[in-house]
């Protein structure tokens, strides 16, 4: 069965001269338990569809189905317990006045969860942090750290599809690799299904089975890693891309 | 080879309320007509030592060495003053974001001209004619137009270039470029790069390139030094980066995923905490 | 030794309580707050008004509103009148001591109304956007377009002579900066991963205004009401002056001046003393807010 379905999807910005046509008709599925890669350059709107599906970005047209059912506009409180998001920036995605535990008891609360004691130091635990960062506030802890408190948040509600938005680009790449196991691991562990974006196509290449390549709002091209890792693009914005990176 | 740049035991230490944080410690090098490769990780000290040479860490951070010599001149010596005539004449800087070193009210032109006629004494049509010329060195095609755009309306690989050909104009020795090309697109990437080792070794300059990204340096640079902890624990020669031995290089370079090698898991670099006890290396040439 | 460890279980990075937690952090900012000098120095002023005000019956030497015109305007360092008396034989000192009480009522009366209405219109406002961003907006313009000190007047002199009415005419002309501020501040943190972060928690608009964006707005209101504290105080002052603030023979310090006024070129004393008084407590609240800005300016938290 497919997790998600894309088809057809439009998404504009800003309004009449100034309109900005983000993502032209994108469309793709991915299956449950996969792990789906949108590659692309910057502003080629691999994000932006990220940001459509949890309906940050709306939509001007296409359809979103997650788990067969279309999504309605205005997403309802269920969905944010299938679909949850990981965010590039882990400085920019912790608010700063809040521990750890604050984040993650609100986002139990928010769920209806009743033992979120226990729940918040099982999601530590979970995201390789020991209790004694239970109390801490954001600034007080390294960028990999921050981001398993992020990631601790999005799997809170207990979610099938984690969206990650550039999850690793703001890390060293040693914290890199240690964030990358983590997701391999959870992924394993929860039988999560990803869809991920990434500019480096040498992450998408070790962490998801298909991708997107994805260049001015268009998907250009949909293919296997194992073809990926042949070097056997077809569309010649993919082959260069894979060029720049090797 | 002649030496360009020498730098002795060089320090940067910042006051905190544990007490002072040393964020460079120790280290020393040269740098000849040649690509410099500083690698590290955040908070290594990289760029610490990038600023360190031209005296730009703020107070209450203090900058110590036994020297920073730039051909037989001891920049520690220097006043402020006198400082401000090194910068941009003899030693530029290319940060990482050109958004954030562009004046986003003045045109580009305007920029570049000013640059240049704060060091040198040209007139207004000569320094208009030297800024066009500048800005085709750096591969920009329609440099008319570009003269007469504001910042906002480059992209960042078009601002970066705008950036090096805007330090180049005085004829600077040695150029320090800080992750110039970090906030850029991977095929943007290799277009800056070319530009900036085309100017580089036609004027015969010194460049100090600090990066994050090791691929990256090993293809660009001669030699590099990686720093860990704010020292530099390893110096090798850029094309010999993959057989490099400290475990901390190796480490990094490691963790990288590999599209022509898949594995399951990424090796994870365990940090010894005897790395940061050694003594920086020298990165002598 | 006791001390030394109860400081290091204050500075600790791994707090082992909510309540760990919240100590550990307002002991940090105390730390930083403490090492501004100047703050510190407008925090001991504030601190001794307080005192004075609270313990002004023991600390005053005389009844304030008792009159001695056989003593009037006696100068400084008289006999019993270390700040001298005023037109009426009043003694200054002790009116000035019992004037610190009602300087602290309006400040802090004012100090509660203003942030709070400015910050809710601010954030709603900010947070809501379209039609009611619009609406919430041209209402505070029209706020601050007109003078301050003009529409307060309009409201004392609509309501009555008095203190509470001058606080309420303070108040409804020093709202509106807030707001502006808190809006400005909304704007820029609406946008924020964080705040994408919660929405995707399914998350309501209240939560979210109260729990995630008031924390952040909060400390730039704050120092901006300290350093507006002088300005309160001068308005209450002024309106004190005009006659439409407290009323004699309250001891309020712009009351105080209109008073002296009369007399400010032969016994210039009894103008300057309260003017001394506001001058000092307006300062305070100056370097005090200059000390919290460093202290919770979210942006200097790293």
């Amino acid at each position: 069965m497919s997790m998600l379905q894309i088809a057809g999807l439009n998404v504009w910005f800003g309004a009449a001269r100034n309109r900005v046509h983000a993502v032209k008709a994108a469309s793709f599925s991915v299956a449950e338990g996969e792990s789906f890669g949108l590659v692309g350059e910057s502003g080629s709107g691999k994000s932006t569809i990220l940001r459509a599906i949890t309906g940050l970005a709306s939509t001007g047209s296409g359809q979103i189905e997650v788990e067969g059912q279309p999504v309605p506009a205005r997403r309802p409180k269920p969905f944010f317990k299938t679909v949850q998001m990981v965010f590039q920036d882990p400085y920019a995605s912790l608010h700063p006045r809040h521990s750890i535990d604050q984040v993650l008891g609100e986002t139990l609360h928010l769920h209806g969860f009743k033992d979120i004691d226990n729940r918040v130091m099982q999601l530590l635990d979970d995201v390789g942090l020991g209790q004694k960062f239970r109390f801490r506030y954001p600034h007080q802890l390294s960028g990999g750290q921050r981001q398993r408190v992020a990631i601790a948040r999005a799997l809170a509600p207990e979610p099938k599809l984690l969206l990650l938005d550039e999850p690793t680009s703001a890390l060293d790449v040693s914290v890199q690799a240690e964030i990358l196991n983590l997701l391999a691991d959870l992924r394993q562990n929860h039988a999560l299904t990803y869809l991920m974006v990434s500019h480096d196509l040498s992450v998408v290449g070790h962490m998801c089975n298909r991708l997107a390549v994805m260049k001015d709002g268009e998907i250009v091209e949909i293919m296997d890693v194992s073809a990926l890792r042949r070097m056997e693009a077809t569309h010649p914005y993919s082959q260069h891309l894979l060029q720049a990176s090797v | 080879m002649d030496t360009l740049l020498d730098v002795e035991n060089l320090w940067v230490k910042f006051p905190t309320r544990q007490g002072l944080f040393d964020a460079v410690r120790g280290v020393s090098f040269s740098l000849g007509r040649e690509r410099l490769g500083i690698v590290g990780e955040s908070g290594s000290g990289k760029s610490m030592t990038g600023r360190a040479i031209l005296r730009l860490i703020r107070p209450p951070g203090i900058v110590e060495a036994d020297h920073i010599k730039l051909g037989d001149d001891n920049l520690l010596a220097k006043s402020e003053k006198e400082m401000r005539a090194v910068r941009g004449q003899r030693i530029s800087m290319v940060m990482q974001d050109p958004k954030f070193s562009l004046n986003p009210v003045m045109t580009i032109g305007d920029q570049i001209i000013e640059a240049y006629r704060l060091h040198s004494a040209a007139s207004k049509s000569k320094a208009h004619a030297k800024s066009l010329e500048m800005l085709r060195a750096v591969s920009i095609r329609d440099a008319e137009r570009v003269m007469r755009a504001y910042p906002h309306e480059m992209s960042g690989g078009m601002g970066q270039r705008i950036m090096i050909a805007m330090m180049l104009i005085p004829n600077p020795e040695i150029l320090i470029a800080d992750e110039p090309t970090s906030a850029l697109d991977v095929s943007v990437q290799r277009q800056v790069l070319d530009i900036m080792d085309r100017l580089v070794k036609e004027r015969g300059m010194g460049l100090i390139f600090i990066s994050h990204d090791l691929n990256l340096v090993a293809d660009f640079c001669d030699r590099v030094l990686i720093m860990y902890a704010g020292r530099v624990v390893e110096v090798c020669e850029a094309d010999k980066l993959h057989e490099a031995t400290h475990p901390y290089t190796q480490g990094l370079l490691n963790s990288l995923p590999r599209l022509d090698m898949p594995t399951d898991r990424l090796e994870v670099l365990e940090r010894d905490p005897a790395w940061s006890e050694v003594p920086s290396v020298s990165g002598r040439a | 030794m006791a001390d030394q460890t109860f400081r290091e279980w204050l500075v600790t990075d791994t707090p082992t309580s909510r309540r760990h937690a919240k100590l550990s952090a307002l002991y940090q900012g105390w730390l930083t707050f403490r090492s501004n000098t100047m703050a510190m120095v407008g925090l001991g002023i504030l601190l001794l008004l307080i005192v004075v005000a609270v313990a002004a019956p023991i600390l005053s030497p005389h009844d304030p509103f008792v009159q001695d015109l056989g003593n009037r305007l006696a100068p400084l360092g008289s006999e019993g009148h270390l700040l001298g008396t005023d037109s009426l034989g009043r003694d200054i000192l002790s009116r000035l001591i019992y004037g610190a009480r009602i300087t602290l009522y309006i400040v802090a009366l004012v100090a509660l109304i203003a942030p709070i209405a400015g910050l809710l219109v601010g954030t709603v406002s900010g947070y809501a956007g379209g039609w009611v961003d619009i609406v919430l907006m041209r209402i505070t313009d029209i706020f601050l377009a007109f003078p301050r000190l003009v529409l307060a007047l309009a409201f004392v002199a609509a309501l009555g002579a008095g203190i509470e009415n001058a606080v309420l005419a303070i108040s409804l002309t020093a709202w509106p900066p807030y707001a502006r501020i808190a809006r400005a501040e909304t704007l820029t943190i609406r946008s924020s991963d964080y705040i994408a972060a919660i929405r995707l928690q399914g998350a309501g608009a209240f939560r979210i205004i109260t729990r995630h964006i008031w924390p952040l707005c909060i400390s730039s209101l704050i120092v901006r009401v300290t350093l507006d504290m002088a300005g309160i105080i001068l308005a209450a002052a002024g309106l004190g002056f005009l006659g439409l603030g407290a009323q004699p023979p309250s001891p309020e310090w712009g009351a105080m001046i209109s008073e002296g006024r009369r007399f400010i070129l032969d016994h210039w004393w009894v103008a300057t003393m309260p003017g001394l008084a506001i001058f000092t407590v307006s300062l305070a609240f100056n370097l005090l807010g200059d000390g919290l800005r460093d202290v919770l300016d979210p942006k200097a938290g790293e």
